[in-house]
């Protein structure tokens, strides 16, 4: 059995765009006959990982991996990097522009609802040059 | 696994085109020897494709008016709405009036049933804070939608039976306890729109439902209307036995229960919308709600798929009516004696709902390592599909032509252009008398020359 590969590229400032990728992976799980809960966390931590790239960096992708063990989700970004990834973890801290909170993002709960809603999560984080969000949801069953 | 599906397709008037299987929100038609089909478990009878007919194909199957008869105490379960059919020159007792003449024993307006849940609802939300968004249970397409296009949400469901429900509960109760036998009750629901009576002949989360049978609410609006119009001799107005409350006549408008609903509430009216509402919910992206009121229809039951009257005067002559009840009040003309409050608690009692059970259409194979090999097909064949959506095969899309393919309900040669290309060389009159086993034979015999 082959494993499945899906891409959505992300782009940076884009808001009305942003839940685009998060939404078509999650039509893809439907079709999968993933378990309902397990594809609603999927949705929540893709789309908060689509979020962060819009509001933080210039532009990125999202890169899945399907196979009837494992999802396992890369989202790369090209952007400033997170200066304290330990920090950024905290629930309620956030660095997001004014602009960002005024359109009712960058609540700073993105990286722990992320952590919160898969089995593994891995960040590695370059400073002016971007992130690498590597989250691994584990299939039951 | 029956459904019972209120919408049928009537062969002989159904002329084979596309406009149906394109507006179905859930892609349950197709077209096959010329007539549209309805896949059965993906319908969630929300009457799109019945307004969508160009040719009016599509019928709402209803119980035999006669049927009543077969009951000594014949009890119209009507909605609010069928007041809202009416002039307003024609006052509200006039209609019951009218009711009657034609038939039935009692009337009973089926939103008595709504005060009682708003109550309901509201302990529900503060006994159950970790379920959010509650999602109204009142409209029976959106619970079958959700059941089968999001079935991450049903547990968000309101556990609740519909007002027409407990109106039911508080009518016959008060029947038998003035001493009527229970077989001698017939409880006839009139209905809006195809949903209610799916909800009725086959409910989602009950074993069956008391509900006698379902007449169709544009049918006895024709009755009533002639009836009252003509003023025939020994037409006798009654009074209204119980008066609804405002907030219960505009129940079943857009907003009607958001309204009394405690915390952030919103109202989406129209399937589309409702699609687009709850896959941001489903994804977790429009912040949190405590309770939805979601409604197919575009302005809820005033728009009907069996409402005679535009949806708009329906709503306006409802909100007048509210506003009317107000002004009685003021002169002393109200005089409430509720049968639903005397059986409050009875009523509260029976108006819990089973589990929803989710029946997803999405799911390709029950077997996720099979569901992955039908994908990587359906892209397969999507890739050489010319991906116009034109709905020559009988698919509503391209996409949907690959899945059928893979689901073997289908040809990829079904496509008029794979056909053309892949069999090479063929003629178009080849290719169109190829396609008659899609639309029908001799379906394009005019086109050709002489």
């Amino acid at each position: 059995m082959k494993d499945m590969k899906f891409e959505y590229p992300l782009e940076g400032g884009d808001f009305i765009k942003a839940g685009y990728a998060s939404s078509s992976l999650k039509k893809i799980l439907n079709q999968l006959n993933l378990d309902p809960d397990l594809v609603r966390r999927i949705a929540v931590a893709t789309y908060e990982a689509e979020v962060n790239v819009v509001a933080h960096a210039f532009r990125g992708i999202m890169k899945v991996l399907v196979s009837p063990e494992r999802i396992l989700i890369r989202v790369e970004d090209e952007g400033p990097g997170i200066p304290d990834i330990g920090k950024a973890m905290q629930e309620g801290y956030s660095t997001a522009s004014d602009r960002v909170r005024e359109m009712g993002f960058g609540a700073g709960m993105g990286l722990s609802n992320i952590k919160k809603n898969t089995d593994k999560l891995e960040i590695h984080s370059e400073l002016n040059k971007g992130t690498v969000l590597e989250m691994t949801t584990l299939i039951k069953g | 696994m029956a459904f019972h599906h209120a919408l049928k397709i009537q062969e002989d008037v159904c002329i084979g085109c596309t406009h149906c299987i394109k507006a179905c929100p859930t892609e349950a038609l197709r077209v096959k020897d010329g007539k549209a089909r309805l896949i059965e478990e993906r319908c969630v009878d929300c009457g799109e494709c019945m307004r969508a007919c160009p040719v009016n194909a599509i019928i709402i199957e209803e119980d035999d008016f006669g049927r009543i008869f077969q009951y000594d105490y014949r009890v119209a379960l009507v909605p609010s709405v069928f007041i809202g059919q009416f002039p307003r020159n024609i006052v509200t007792r006039k209609i019951y009036s009218g009711i009657l003449e034609e038939g039935f024993t009692h009337v009973y307006e089926a939103e008595h049933g709504s005060g009682i849940l708003i109550d309901l609802i509201n302990r529900h939300l503060s006994a159950r804070p970790e379920i959010r968004p509650v999602i109204s249970s009142f409209c029976p397409a959106i619970v079958r939608l959700i059941q089968v296009r999001f079935p991450a949400l049903v547990n968000n469901i309101l556990p609740y039976k519909a007002p027409l429900d407990l109106a039911e509960i508080s009518i016959r109760r008060k029947l038998l306890d003035e001493g009527v036998p229970g077989d001698k009750i017939g409880v006839f629901y009139v209905t809006p729109c195809a949903a209610k009576i799916a909800a009725v002949k086959s409910p989602v989360g009950e074993e069956s439902s008391p509900i006698n049978g379902v007449i169709n609410m544009n049918t006895l609006f024709n009755r009533v209307y002639t009836v009252i119009t003509r003023e025939e001799k020994g037409f006798c107005i009654v009074p209204e036995k119980e008066q609804l409350l405002p907030e219960e006549m505009e129940w079943t408008l857009t907003g009607g229960e958001a309204r009394y609903i405690h915390g952030r509430c919103l109202s989406v009216d129209g399937i589309g919308n409702a699609i687009e509402f709850l896959e941001k919910i489903e994804n977790d992206t429009v912040g949190s709600f405590d309770y939805l009121e979601m409604r197919a229809c575009d302005k809820s039951c005033a728009g009907g798929i069996l409402s005679a009257t535009n949806r708009f005067l329906v709503s306006e002559r409802l909100h007048k009516r509210a506003e009317q009840y107000y002004i009685d009040k003021n002169q002393g003309k109200i005089f409430n004696n509720k049968t639903i409050t005397r059986y409050r608690d009875y009523v509260a009692g029976n108006a819990s709902i089973g589990k929803v059970e989710p029946r997803s259409i999405m799911k390709l194979d029950e077997d996720m390592v099979q569901a992955m090999k039908k994908m990587q097909k359906i892209e397969k064949i999507r890739n050489y599909l010319p991906g116009i959506d034109c709905a020559a095969c009988g698919s509503p899309s391209c996409r949907a032509l690959a899945e059928d393919v893979v689901q073997q309900r289908a040809h990829t040669s079904d496509c008029v252009f794979v056909a053309m290309k892949v069999k090479g060389g063929e003629t178009m009159n080849q290719v169109v008398d190829y396609t008659e086993k899609i639309w029908g034979k001799k379906r394009f015999k005019n086109m050709l020359p002489e």
